[in-house]
């Protein structure tokens, strides 16, 4: 762990300000991923601002019906709000997917989002990696390569890596909206469409926020009702990250909407996929996937699936 | 005490506290946190530095330089070793690949240098800056497969009859391939040591499960006397067999300690017990057999080949192989092939767990080739004798008593008779079973017994626990001898100035080391018996008292001057080896459910049937079997060191990435101990059980996999997506 300073932020207007002042800055808030990450160097802020102090820790209602989760809601505080429960099961269920218990309690709202991939060859210092070192290269991508876990659809010659988040998926499908603070006190809603970014040719650039800007909530939109299902695929049955996942809304009269994870640099929905759903699974990975570029450790993701879909469908 | 013939009858065999339940006397302590690993001996020594091991990042080459300016400058650092400034260190000859000094790589993350300082963290900020400039050796081979397709003939480990002709002539036969890949132990203790020196001699307070071979092999690396070495290891977070050996950490932490000048100690990261340390090797083994019209094995052949770094074995699958079933004509064969990835050595249940995962599925497809019931077909093929020399006989095999005790307790009449017949909902049922075998070793173990003025027992032995229980079987075994409780029983582990005992491994601990405190605690039962000029087969100990003819008197009695002190050791005779096989046996039974459209296994309950001699505790001897079932799991549904193929390591060298099961991966475990005596193993009459609880799990997963979708799988692991071709469409 590189040496560093640390503060703790007063307000949301400060701490992007603050952030924007320091040179390599961070906000820290349950640590969960950032400190694993400055223990092996892959990261190394010279500052840290401490958010936990500012509230943001609530849940309420918004004006159109929806809710806002502030910043700091813990993981396993937004799985259990009994209005997330009710009228969002699939948020829930794709946050009690994910990590563990203990993790969960400090993990927040903020954070699960911006959480870094797993790609193996970027917790190796030692390897060659786009996304930690701008133009080092692409170990995972070299013959013989170990790329079973990594992305089939969204990625590029730089970079193959998956977005690991199960919360995100929740949020994607459910058209949630990140609202940030930027340094100059300015104020913006990013959706979450186009809030993770794809590789590209600069894989280190992750998402649309700007240099020190804040994420205090991330709102919903109000329910939009329909049967919510999320299922985790993994090779064994609890405390893994997903082979894929998929969040599924599903409407009575067969129209609904499907969110993927753990194939792409970031949850993965097509509104073409999504109108696709009354015919089927097959019919929706067709087109949610077609443009897939999986590795031949990864091609089977594909049919993981359709097959994961159909189960979900079938078992409604 | 010598053991050159097998036991008659025994005090246990009418035991009060030996084969009773009993728990874990360390268990309090471990519970809460009051058990002293070897990171954590904040106690023994004042001024103690904190050491951060650097490792290799190139597969094989030479490093051309070392750069420690910056990290020398860091703050709280104290002191830099760096392999260039040593010359090779010898190395053990259980070693494979030298542990540290020299300028030659043979493996990702073998240790090069290690920084000193006040902190852990700043121990590990100071590595990182450390730079390392190699001269990369390429087009090295890492693929296993393409070395298996290239494969040349090998001398035969063993060649029984004529295996060619009586394959050929056979009525029926099987010829399949299966692939294993590497395991990491994956213990929940990363090797650790703490190491000070006081002039010449040498303190490291560690975690291993071989006092005396971590003494041997430290002497032969450092150049020391072996007298001027003390090791010592009371608790161990795990081991097994990652630390049967000397590893890096002892030498590290011994080296920066004299470097330094203050005591040292340092721990592997975890990337570092899946790349510096050993693992257990990647297989790809072929097995042949062939039968008459009745199902009895006429030939067998079992050819294996696995990665080894130069001088090593790799992984011995094909060991199971030589004597579990029967048949006349047989043929073995190993390849092992030089591979620069991180060593290949033993772990638990070495060649059997990855023989037996091939093995156990060739001996299901053969039942099937011939129309018969997998455990029938099992049955049929027991021997009694060793199928490769008739003359000796396995000492006491139950095999078969396994099968039909499991079959009838698991319900196997009741398993669906085709593949892929069952179906619950959106679940399509399986079972399956396989064999177990494994060899039930024995080594020389010794230990003292100190009886105290207040009737307790003091047990010394540098006999380790591994978290297996040694010290709650050695408690009992010296409490029955010497008519005691368990709690008057104080014993004392891991530590070289300790008698040497058997150590663990090779699940040859339990039996080895219970018999060596045996023959101590009958040392003190004559030394008594001297004191009271009696015969000593004319006293009885009960009740912490010695019955004679006159008075009972209490025990402590005969200690009152001063503590009465008896040391011996177990030997074990030619005997138990020249003219029999002493091994022990299983079955494992398998419930599963396979989902119909994702592939997803379950496991809905699990079963083993074990024959390993008398047991000793039944908790602990259970806890094993479980956890041995728990890592069967593992193997057959996750658990791969996934190699690099142009890099040459294992990529997945974390928690993360090597995933382990969890318990919503474990079902209800059962075990069965078939309440079996071995007078050939020990004087005890008790056997191993650490390692045979794994034997075999694997294949009967893979077998019941199989039962439920009809996708015979011979390619570990069974993940999901290796099941879609025999699941229903979209
Ligand atoms: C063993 C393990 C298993 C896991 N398994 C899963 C899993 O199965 N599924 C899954 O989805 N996740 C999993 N996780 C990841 C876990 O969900 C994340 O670590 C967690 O959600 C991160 O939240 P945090 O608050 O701790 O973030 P931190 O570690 O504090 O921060 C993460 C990043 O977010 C930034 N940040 C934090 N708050 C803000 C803010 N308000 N505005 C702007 N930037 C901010 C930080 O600067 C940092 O870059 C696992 C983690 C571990 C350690
Ligand atoms: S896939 Fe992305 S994260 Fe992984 S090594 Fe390549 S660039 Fe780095």
């Amino acid at each position: 762990m590189k040496t560093f300073t640390y503060e703790k932020a007063r307000d949301p207007a400060q701490a992007a300000a603050l952030a924007a002042s320091h040179k390599d800055a961070k906000f820290i808030a349950g640590g969960t991923n950032l400190l694993d990450l400055m223990k092996i160097e892959v990261e190394t802020p010279a500052h840290l601002i401490d958010v936990n102090g500012l509230g943001l820790d609530t849940i309420t209602p918004t004006q159109d019906g929806g809710l806002r989760i502030g910043a700091l809601v813990r993981n396993t505080d937004l799985a259990a709000d009994a209005q997330v429960r009710r009228d969002y099961p699939v948020l829930t269920r794709a946050l009690v997917a994910g990590a563990s218990g203990q993790l969960r309690n400090k993990a927040t709202t903020a954070g699960n989002l911006l959480q870094r991939t797993r790609c193996p060859y970027f917790y190796d210092t030692a390897q060659a990696c786009n996304k930690r070192t701008p133009g080092a290269g692409c170990a995972a991508q070299t013959p013989g390569a170990v790329s079973r876990q990594l992305g089939v659809i969204g990625t590029s010659a730089a970079c193959i890596a998956t977005h690991p988040s199960d919360m995100a998926v929740g949020l994607r499908v459910l058209d949630a909206v990140v609202e940030t603070i930027l340094p100059d006190g300015s104020r913006r809603e990013i959706p979450i469409e186009t809030f993770h970014k794809l590789p590209g040719q600069t894989p280190h650039i992750e998402n649309a926020l700007q240099p020190g800007e804040f994420i205090t909530a991330v709102s919903l939109p109000a329910p939009v009702g329909g049967a919510q299902s999320y299922r985790k695929l993994r090779d064994r049955a609890s405390y893994a990250f997903a082979l894929i996942s998929v969040a599924l809304i599903r409407h009575p009269d067969g129209s609904g909407r499907v969110a993927l994870g753990g194939v792409a640099p970031k949850p993965w929905r097509l509104q073409a996929a999504d109108d696709q759903l009354p015919n089927g699974a097959s019919a929706v990975m067709a087109t949610l996937l077609e443009h897939a570029n999986p590795t031949a450790a990864n091609a089977f993701k594909i049919e993981l699936a359709e097959r994961t879909l159909a189960a979900m469908l079938a078992e409604e | 005490m010598k053991f050159t013939s097998p036991a008659t009858e025994t005090i246990f065999d009418t035991s009060t506290v030996v084969g009773k339940a009993t728990h874990r006397v360390d268990g309090p302590l471990k519970v809460s946190g009051r058990a002293p690993y070897a990171y954590e001996r904040h106690d023994v020594i004042d001024g103690q530095l904190v050491a951060y091991p650097l490792g290799a990042t190139i597969a094989k080459g030479r490093i051309l330089s070392i750069d420690t300016q910056h990290a020398k400058a860091a703050p709280g650092v104290h002191t830099i070793i760096t392999t260039l400034e040593y010359d090779e260190l010898p190395k053990d000859e259980r070693n494979v690949a030298s542990l540290f000094g020299g300028d030659k790589v043979v493996h990702y993350h073998q240790a090069i240098a290690a920084v000193v300082a006040d902190s852990f963290e700043q121990a590990r900020a100071a590595a990182n800056l450390i730079t390392v400039k190699y001269d990369i050796e390429q087009d090295l081979d890492f693929d296993l497969e393409r070395q298996w397709q290239q494969r040349g003939t090998v001398e035969p480990v063993s060649a029984t009859g004529d295996f060619a002709q009586a394959f050929q002539s056979a009525a029926k036969t099987l010829d399949r391939e299966y692939r294993t890949p590497g395991h990491s132990h994956a213990m929940m203790e990363p090797h650790s040591t703490l190491a000070h020196w006081d002039g010449d001699a040498l303190t490291i307070w560690t975690s291993n499960q071989m006092i005396a071979w971590n003494r041997e092999a430290l002497a032969v690396t450092l150049g020391l006397e072996e007298d001027n070495i003390r090791v010592d290891s009371p608790y161990i977070g795990g081991g097994f067999g990652s630390k049967l050996f000397l590893r890096s950490d002892a030498v590290l932490a011994a080296l920066a300690s004299k470097a330094s000048g203050r005591p040292v100690k340092l721990a592997l990261p975890r990337p570092f017990v899946m790349n510096n340390t050993t693992h257990r090797g990647e297989t790809i083994q072929r097995i042949r057999i062939g039968t008459d019209a009745q199902g009895h094995i006429t030939a067998i052949a079992h050819t294996a080949m696995s990665p080894t770094q130069p001088g090593g074995q790799g992984e011995q699958a094909t060991d199971q192989t030589r004597q579990f079933y029967a048949g006349a004509n047989r043929l073995i064969e190993h390849h092992p092939v030089e591979m620069f990835l991180p060593e290949s050595n033993a772990m638990r249940a070495p060649g059997e767990a990855s023989g037996l995962m091939a093995l156990e599925i060739a001996m299901d497809e053969m039942a099937e080739v011939l129309d018969m019931d997998p455990v029938a077909f099992r049955a049929l093929n027991d021997t009694q004798v060793d199928p490769e020399n008739p003359k000796r006989t396995f000492s006491d095999r139950n095999f078969t008593r396994c099968l039909s005790e499991g079959a009838r307790a698991f319900g196997w009449h009741d398993r669906p008779q085709t593949p892929a017949s069952r179906r619950d909902g959106n679940w399509l049922i399986g079972m399956g079973m396989a064999g177990a075998y494994r060899g039930s070793p024995v080594l020389t173990s010794g230990a003292r017994v100190r009886l105290q003025a207040n009737g307790t027992v003091i047990v010394e032995t540098d006999m380790t626990d591994i978290g297996t229980g040694s010290y709650t079987i050695i408690a009992q075994t010296a409490a029955e001898v010497m008519g005691l409780p368990v709690s008057a029983i104080d014993v004392r582990l891991g530590d070289s100035n300790f008698p040497r005992s058997a150590g663990s491994g090779g699940q040859f601990g339990a039996p080895s080391s219970t018999a060596g405190v045996y023959a101590a605690c009958v040392k003190l039962r004559e030394m008594i018996a001297q004191k009271l000029q009696m015969p000593e087969a004319e006293l009885s100990f009960s009740d912490g008292a010695v019955h004679s003819a006159g008075e009972p008197q209490l025990i402590g009695t005969f200690a009152t001057d001063a503590e009465l002190v008896a040391e011996d050791k177990i030997e074990f005779g030619k005997f138990r080896s020249d003219d029999h096989i002493v091994s022990t046996f299983g079955a494992h039974f398998v419930e599963l459910r396979v989902h119909a459209l994702t592939g997803e296994i379950r496991l809905n309950r699990m079963l083993a049937v074990c024959d390993s001699g008398r047991i000793l505790n039944p908790i602990t001897a259970r806890s094993q079997v479980i956890g041995g079932m728990v890592m069967g799991v593992g193997a057959a549904m996750m658990e791969e060191m996934a190699v690099d193929r142009t890099q040459g390591f294992f990529a997945n060298h974390d928690l993360a990435g090597y995933e382990v099961p969890v318990h919503m991966d474990i079902p209800s475990q059962e075990v069965i101990f078939l309440d079996t005596l071995d007078p050939v193993a020990t004087p005890m009459k008790a056997k191993g059980i650490g390692e045979l609880g794994l034997c075999g799990v694997a294949a009967a997963v893979a077998n019941a996999a199989y039962n439920a979708t009809g996708v015979r799988l011979r390619d570990y692991p069974v993940t999901l997506e290796k099941l879609f071709p025999g699941l229903p469409k979209v």
